[in-house]
């Protein structure tokens, strides 16, 4: 009996336009974190980056980002290591959940990233707004994302595994009109 | 598109990130043992639906996720103020 494989969702698939490349990411580790205040200092000890605590925001070190979602939510992406290794041992309490396979990540980047992007998701996203760090859940078109600024012209988007053709598709289409 | 401010993201946001969850302060009763056929009516069913000033909470769902309250003219559709679940319920004018 053949060994059984892990197909990724959006295997083989990428666009490049004149202005924007859309490509998924590679693996990586994700973890959905919810804490209270008094849990924010320990637990950022324990991963090594100081939790962001201010709306639309996030932090990075190393190969690790911790972008803040709401009040007391945060969503880590590492490539590299896994965050639960580091949080094992908090003793304040907190809530951790690997999330790894529930995401996929979009690369969107290009001088017309930021046009690609806005096709579909009705926040302001220019540099003024939504700075470089610059992190939130949103939505694009009829899917809800999680967005996240890395560079000038450069966006990274996550969504549900079961939602990144959809996400995909858009975001494909999208970078032909960006470009038109 | 109607831009909403969300009292914990401190900015106004896009409407189609939120979702409407109904009227505002309506408190569950404490003991529910004490509660009559027609104080549950009350509670469960009867709401104000009032033309004018509406206390509602929303939620940012597609957002911080948060529920959160707002009062807003159910006439103009404007939004006049809004705040975070467990704040006092603001006095406010008609909006307009
Ligand atoms: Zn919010």
């Amino acid at each position: 009996m053949a060994d059984a494989q892990r197909h990724f969702a959006l295997a083989g698939r990428s666009a490049s336009e004149s202005v924007v490349t859309v490509m998924p990411t590679g693996p990586a580790w994700r973890v959905s974190l919810r804490a209270r205040p008094d849990a924010v200092a320990g637990l950022s000890k324990a991963l090594g980056l100081t939790l962001p605590e201010r709306p639309k925001t996030s932090a990075e070190a190393k190969s690790r980002a911790a972008l803040w979602l709401g009040p007391d939510e945060w969503y880590l992406l590492d490539e590299a290591n896994d965050p639960l290794d580091d949080l094992s041992g908090e003793k304040a309490l907190h809530s951790a959940v690997d999330i790894s396979h529930r995401n996929v990540g979009i690369r969107v980047e290009g001088p017309g990233a930021e046009a690609c992007l806005s096709a579909g998701c009705p926040q302001n996203l220019s540099l003024k707004a939504f700075p470089v760090g610059a992190a939130s859940r949103t939505i694009l078109g009829k899917s809800e994302i999680v967005l996240w600024r890395t560079g000038p012209q450069a966006f990274r988007a996550e969504c549900w595994r079961s939602f990144s053709i959809y996400v995909m598709d858009f975001l494909e289409e999208a970078a032909l009109d960006a470009g038109a | 598109m109607l831009l909403i401010r969300c009292p914990y993201c401190e900015e106004e946001r896009p409407e189609t990130e939120f979702r409407h969850a109904g009227e505002a302060h309506i408190a569950r009763p404490a003991d529910w043992s004490t509660v009559t056929d027609a104080d549950f009516e009350a509670f469960f069913f009867l709401r104000a639906n009032p033309k004018g000033v509406a206390y509602e909470r929303w939620r940012h769902i597609h957002g911080c996720a948060r529920f959160f309250n707002a009062a807003r003219d159910t006439v103009s559709d404007k939004f006049i103020v809004t705040y975070k679940a467990g704040e006092k319920k603001p006095v406010v004018g008609s909006g307009k």
